[in-house]
């Protein structure tokens, strides 16, 4: 009885790319099977946020910048994220590893500023630890 | 049933495993091996404990002993001094103000002024075994709620109780459901609102990575009342650990036959789906949900007619938010005489608080409705760090508004705080000291909203924008006098005229600043300084600029 609704098809489209998006045959195809215009799958997918129809990397930070962490100077790891990377936010690296997202309170305010890469939660952070974190992550092992 | 020497419970929440990953859960694993006291020792992996600052966090019972900030390294030490000799590790202890150990959780005062409802098994069991549910009484209230009373009864319960929507409007919840109860239909809907989306709120993410059986339970009382036997929980993508625990708890909830057909051998028959959303916080306000769980762009649809008569795919559906859910097994298992002993008559039962900003222990915290703010801050959450100064808390995030050190004594109640331009929202509260700026914080939430809107109306799209325009140029050194008159104006109307609760609220943030802190927007736009040096005046730097001459005459 388990009855998707074209979100959760998105969702499971964007999973399977190595580049974490929707491409254009993918979501035309959702079109035809859910018999959705494709005006309207467009139009779901450009409206939320986690969805992108550009091609990203491998994997996806997202910075919280709401105001637990705005107060405990997330700017700052925002900055040495940016220069790390050498990307802006909504950017993706040269090499494909990473996309710099700001993302809406991701609710760890008390160990702000926090972050999460792709599924996992980081917190407290401080400018001097950014670069270790990136690499573990590029690396594939877990902290 | 095996007996352990100890329990080690290791908090699991998503701020713990933020401050410092699986990596001591690893190490203690190890060094019991080591020992060879793995049939001794019971390590449990639970949900949010609460003292989030201090994470990551371990309760070893039965002593009650609780150690912050554990790491990895850590773990032998524990091992070899306090589970083989009997020695508590003093040096990670929680300590009364850094000096003297707390003997146990129930010395320390932000557990032990705590009341615990919604919270009753967060950061006591494993939220992964519903056998731990179980003997915790769960799912006692569903089965006397299908076995011994009519949806009427129930109804009638929750209305007597008094519980008000937690979600942040405090509508009552019994009065709600009366309204589907009554109407005629073959299929309605039971929703769980789980997009928790305000800044600085993280209650319902801990109740369903702590205790994810209560709100499915809260869900099957409220899916009985109303006549409903499907329920969908929609919650935000933001969450992954709460996705997978609650995925996690309806399989095993499937599997023990407590949701399906013909639950406990009633007639009565209840599923639950999980939504999730994709990063729109206009999907929290019930409408834009609705779309949302249809597999549509998540936009607020026009109040009447009301979910409750025409809501999810055009039928009767209820949505309640997770920590009202969570309270209703505690309502019908024990009565609304019981729920009704904490509170205030108007506003009966708890509230839980995430508490964060500038406050020596931010965290979880869940008190009676009408607990003061001044309680909460100073009794449980510790004060303010030395050598500063309580300014003011923001509560009801970018609906809601600022309390100025004058109402710190105010209730924390539904009728208290709109009385001071503010809500009790969703419960975030975020403190704020002297080195916090109010003209910045309006800014903050005003971009928020800004961000979030969803463009429907041209109130909240074109408003906002234009405030935040105003605001810019004020922390920006640029404002002008009557900018304040302004905003206010800009601001009334988009109360009056947004479509939606998310454009009706966007301007409260600013309100309320400009009402308590008046003088610090004029200190920006006439003197020219921002009073808690956060904005940075960098068009002025150099001398004289266009904007400067125009305020001066």
């Amino acid at each position: 009885m388990k009855q998707k609704s074209l979100i959760d098809d998105l969702h499971d489209i964007q999973e399977e790319e190595e580049k974490n998006y929707l491409p254009r045959n993918k979501m035309i195809k959702t079109a035809k099977t859910t018999r959705i215009s494709e005006a309207k799958v467009y139009g779901v997918s450009t409206f939320y946020t986690m969805f992108s129809v550009y091609p990203r990397g491998k994997h996806i930070i997202r910075v919280c910048r709401n105001l637990s962490c705005h107060l405990s100077d997330a700017e700052k790891i925002a900055e040495k994220l940016k220069e790390i990377l050498n990307v802006d936010f909504g950017e993706t690296t040269k090499d494909g590893e990473f996309t710099l997202e700001e993302s809406s309170c991701l609710g760890m305010c008390s160990v702000s500023p926090a972050m999460t890469i792709d599924d996992e939660p980081f917190g407290n952070l401080v400018p001097e630890n950014i670069s270790e974190i990136l690499r573990k992550i590029k690396e594939g092992s877990k902290k | 049933m095996k007996i352990y020497r100890i329990h080690a419970l290791i908090c699991a929440g998503a701020q713990c495993l933020a401050a410092g990953g699986n990596g001591f859960e690893d190490a203690l694993k190890n060094e019991l091996k080591k020992h060879n006291i793995e049939e001794e020792v019971r390590v449990v992996e639970t949900g949010c404990m609460g003292a989030c600052q201090l994470g990551p966090l371990l309760v070893v019972y039965p002593e009650g002993i609780m150690y912050t900030n554990v790491e990895a390294k850590d773990a032998k030490e524990i091992v070899e001094e306090h589970f083989l000799k009997g020695r508590p590790v003093k040096r990670l202890m929680w300590k009364k103000e850094g000096k003297e150990e707390f003997p146990g959780l129930k010395d320390i005062p932000f557990f032990a002024k705590q009341t615990k409802v919604v919270l009753r098994n967060c950061g006591l069991i494993n939220p992964e075994d519903i056998n731990e549910y179980i003997a915790r009484d769960g799912y006692k209230a569903l089965a006397k709620a299908i076995v011994e009373m009519e949806p009427k009864d129930v109804i009638d319960v929750v209305k007597e109780s008094g519980l008000r929507g937690r979600g942040g409007a405090g509508f009552p919840t019994g009065l709600k459901w009366g309204f589907a109860a009554n109407q005629d239909s073959e299929e309605k809907y039971m929703i769980c609102n789980a997009d928790e989306g305000d800044p600085g709120a993280y209650m319902d993410r801990s109740v369903l990575e702590g205790d994810p059986h209560s709100v499915i339970e809260g869900m099957m009382i409220a899916g009985y009342a109303i006549g409903a036997n499907r329920g969908y929980i929609y919650v935000r993508a933001e969450y992954p650990l709460a996705v997978r625990r609650l995925e996690t708890a309806i399989k095993q909830a499937k599997q023990t036959g407590l949701l399906g057909k013909n639950i406990l051998g009633t007639n009565f028959s209840f599923d639950i789906e999980l939504r999730m959303g994709a990063g729109a916080f206009v999907c929290g306000e019930e409408t834009a949900l609705i779309s949302s769980i249809e597999g549509k762009r998540g936009e607020p649809r026009k109040k009447p007619p009301f979910p409750a008569i025409s809501g999810l795919f055009g039928k009767p559906t209820i949505i309640n938010n997770v920590e009202t859910l969570a309270n209703l097994p505690v309502i019908v298992d024990k009565g609304a005489k019981f729920f009704k002993q904490f509170g205030t008559e108007k506003s009966p039962g708890t509230k839980v608080f995430a508490l964060a900003g500038k406050v020596n222990i931010s965290g979880l915290v869940e008190v009676p409705m009408g607990t003061s703010l001044r309680k909460i801050v100073f009794d449980i959450g510790g004060g303010i760090p030395e050598g500063h100064t309580f300014k003011g808390a923001l509560t009801g995030g970018p609906s809601g508004g600022v309390i100025p050190m004058e109402f710190i004594d105010t209730p924390m109640d539904y009728e208290s705080l709109p009385a001071l331009g503010t809500i009790m929202g969703s419960g975030g509260l975020i403190i704020m000291d002297e080195t916090s700026c109010m003209v910045d914080v309006a800014k903050f939430f005003l971009k928020f909203t800004v961000d979030e809107s969803c463009g429907k109306c041209v109130p909240c799209r074109e408003g906002t924008r234009q405030m935040l325009k105003i605001l810019e140029r004020i922390t920006s050194g640029r404002g002008r006098e009557e900018d304040i008159y302004r905003l206010e104006k800009i601001g009334e109307l988009i109360k009056l005229t947004a479509l939606c609760g998310l454009g009706q609220t966007a301007p409260n943030p600013v309100l309320s600043t400009i009402r308590y802190f008046k003088e610090e927007y004029l200190a920006h736009i006439v003197d020219k300084k921002c009073p808690a040096k956060v904005c940075e005046f960098s068009a002025l730097k150099g001398g004289r600029n266009k904007y400067e001459a125009k305020v001066t005459h």
